[in-house]
């Protein structure tokens, strides 16, 4: 199994001043730039360090919002291209439904794959419901501009002969060219995140590995045998590194350390799904029927009841436990033994996977924490995760 | 309710009453809302309702994506519907799609009524004409759809699934044509002089979605529109005062029409 380490660097600093929405309508005279200078670079200190621990690198997006102040995936993963030597990047990723210019998106991971030598792994996401306002992208179009610009985006990776032509329902080119082709052959290994069986069986047909984030215990076994199936079905190659499984990591010399650390990083899934409720269902996002429950729902809650316990209890992601999370397979936490442990029994549970996309930072975990963190699980976890 | 195949489309219909004909072209939201109103006019009319493309139950061909497409069809029904010259309502997006009719082909209207209509953009790049429905709290938007939100409002928590379905499913298609540029073709306004037909632009006084502001510079920007507000209504008097709304069409277009 590969690790990855992931960090949606958050500008904590603002928390305590927002209100019922973490995310779109909250004023930017709420980030102090030099305070976001020095967040952005312990952020991107703590993904160097990863080099010399051996831990791949991941970085994601999201926009207006103080959650996750990594609004350009792609630049990070610049400033990483050079400053790391050996190990991975994974952008996942961009959301190229939502972008203007797939062509744009292409030339920035053909930059990075030549510049890192071959390294960039590139995701394409369709984007949480409340990243439609900042983009502004139709919502009821928004699956069909994403695959589009997915087959755009690769034929122009993948084409070398000059100009082609690009007349299609949403994007319109006449001498598609990009420079530089990218280093890896065909193209970068590409990625998709995934919250249900019917997306899964989607990546599955295109051979995308899938990353399944937030799902737990209870959802992740039937999002990773619907890929399995579909895989089988349309005879691609089956591996387990095809499929990915995000978790929240805290690792400490004692259980009540990596526990504690646990808790700090689960600011993250406490605070990333506040959000004011119109922003959480725009109409044609989701198909009419599940747009029809939320509706009944008064609007409050795409998300909710998503995390779940092992014995089917909805856990109110704003007031989750550390105990809870480890129940709903969120969080592995504890001592490296713990943390080895509770990740087995989850790899055993879901079938197997191929990537450990590690939540080491997140919330108000700090540097010397965060370092602390991944050192010990570089240590003393990752040489028997890699065995599996 | 009927069906009626237009071309390749096969749309959803309501036909009630007789009379001259009467086409009502309905708004993105609460179609549901309108039972009222409707048989209010089809004492008088012969009235046809059509649901678009993408809402209700109607079908909407994959190359059916802006209100272009909403014109074309309906010219192509005026045309084969033989109703000689039919009166044309159309309220919010309704009205946008009924401007967008008649800046091709006046041809088969004899009269047009527009309701808290969209379509047009009078402001300048930072102003919004329209509001964000959006965008703006539930609380918030329905006070400012509704005169009345507590006794016009639907309750979702008392409709059935299918019921909740079409809301949702006309949401959708409402976000499909009206969403970029928002609920307005930046191109319509250059283009009002042809509407070439004796209009009536109708406007709850209380429209906190498009003020009647809006409807004003919308009714003096036609060749030949009166405006008319309708007391204690919002952005649907229709659904509001469906008796001051049918009473102003009738008193309006029927005189002429019979």
């Amino acid at each position: 199994m590969k690790v990855w380490h992931f960090s949606e660097m958050a500008y904590h600093p603002a928390w305590p001043q927002l209100g019922d929405s973490y995310r779109v309508v909250i004023p930017s005279r709420l980030f102090d730039p030099k305070i976001g200078a020095d967040l952005y670079h312990r952020y991107l200190d703590e993904w160097a360090l990863c080099d010399e621990l051996g831990i791949n690198i991941m970085t994601n997006e999201h926009h207006a919002t103080a959650t996750c102040a990594d609004s350009v995936c792609t630049i990070p993963m610049a400033i990483l291209a050079r400053e790391t030597k050996k190990v991975r990047l994974l952008a996942l990723g961009m959301p190229i439904g939502n972008r203007n210019d797939p062509i744009r998106v292409a030339e920035e991971y053909s930059m990075l794959d030549v510049i890192s030598r071959g390294r960039i792994e590139m995701g394409f996401v369709k984007g949480v419901p409340f990243e439609i306002s900042p983009a502004n992208t139709n919502p009821a179009e928004l699956i069909e501009r994403f695959w589009e610009a997915h087959d755009l985006i690769l034929k122009a990776m993948t084409s070398h002969d000059g100009p082609f032509n690009w007349e299609g329902t949403h994007f319109h080119y006449r001498s598609v060219n990009v420079w530089p082709r990218p280093w890896q052959q065909p193209h970068p290994p590409v990625w998709m995140p995934v919250g249900s069986p019917g997306s899964a069986m989607e990546a599955a047909a295109h051979g995308m590995t899938i990353g399944v984030l937030n799902t737990g215990w209870v959802r992740t076994p039937p999002i990773f045998d619907a890929y399995r199936r579909k895989a089988a079905e349309v005879g691609r190659p089956m591996t387990p590194q095809r499929l990915a499984y995000m978790a929240l990591i805290g690792v400490g010399d004692t259980r009540e350390e990596g526990e504690r650390r646990a808790d700090q990083i689960l600011g993250y899934s406490r605070t990333s799904g506040i959000v004011a409720p119109q922003f959480m269902n725009p109409p044609g996002y989701a198909p009419p029927a599940q747009s029809a429950q939320v509706l009944k729902a008064s609007g409050a809650g795409f998300r909710a009841g998503r995390i779940q316990s092992r014995d089917g209890r909805n856990i109110d992601p704003r007031a989750m436990s550390v105990a809870d999370a480890i129940d709903a397979g969120l969080v592995f936490a504890g001592t490296p033994d713990d943390v080895f442990d509770q990740l087995h029994a989850f790899y055993d549970h879901v079938g197997g996977f191929g990537h450990l996309l590690m939540m080491g930072q997140g919330g108000l975990l700090d540097h010397g924490e965060t370092v602390a963190n991944l050192t010990l699980f570089s240590k003393e976890v990752l040489p028997r995760v890699t065995e599996l | 309710m009927e069906r009626i195949q237009i071309g390749d489309v096969s749309l959803e219909m309501l036909t009630a009453g007789a009379g001259p004909p009467l086409l009502f072209l309905h708004p993105g939201d609460y179609f549901a809302q309108h039972r009222e109103f409707f048989d209010k006019l089809a004492r008088h009319w012969r009235v046809v309702v059509p649901r678009h493309p993408g809402f209700g139950n109607s079908e909407r061909p994959d190359g059916f994506r802006t209100v272009d497409d909403l014109a074309y069809l309906y010219l192509d029904l005026l045309e084969r519907q033989g109703f000689g010259k039919a009166t044309l309502v159309g309220s919010s997006l309704g009205g946008w799609i009924a401007l967008e009719i008649c800046v091709r082909c006046c041809a088969a209207i004899d009269r047009l009524v527009l309701i808290d209509s969209l379509g047009v953009k009078f402001g300048g790049r930072e102003e919004r004409d329209i509001a964000d429905i959006y965008a703006l709290p539930s609380d918030e938007l329905l006070r400012r759809v509704f005169f009345d939100p507590g006794r016009s409002a639907p309750d979702y928590l008392r409709l059935g699934d299918d019921e909740l379905n079409v809301v949702a499913r006309d949401r959708q298609a409402t976000a499909l044509y009206g969403w970029r540029p928002y609920m307005h073709n930046p191109r319509l306004r250059q283009w009002l002089h042809r509407v070439r037909v004796p209009t009536l632009v109708i406007w709850g006084e209380n429209d906190g979605i498009v003020a009647p502001g809006y409807g004003r510079k919308l009714a003096r920007s036609l060749p030949d529109a009166r405006f008319e507000t309708i007391r204690e209504a919002g952005h649907y008097p229709q659904i509001e005062r469906p008796d001051e709304v049918a009473g102003a069409i009738g008193g309006f277009a029927r005189a002429e029409a019979l």
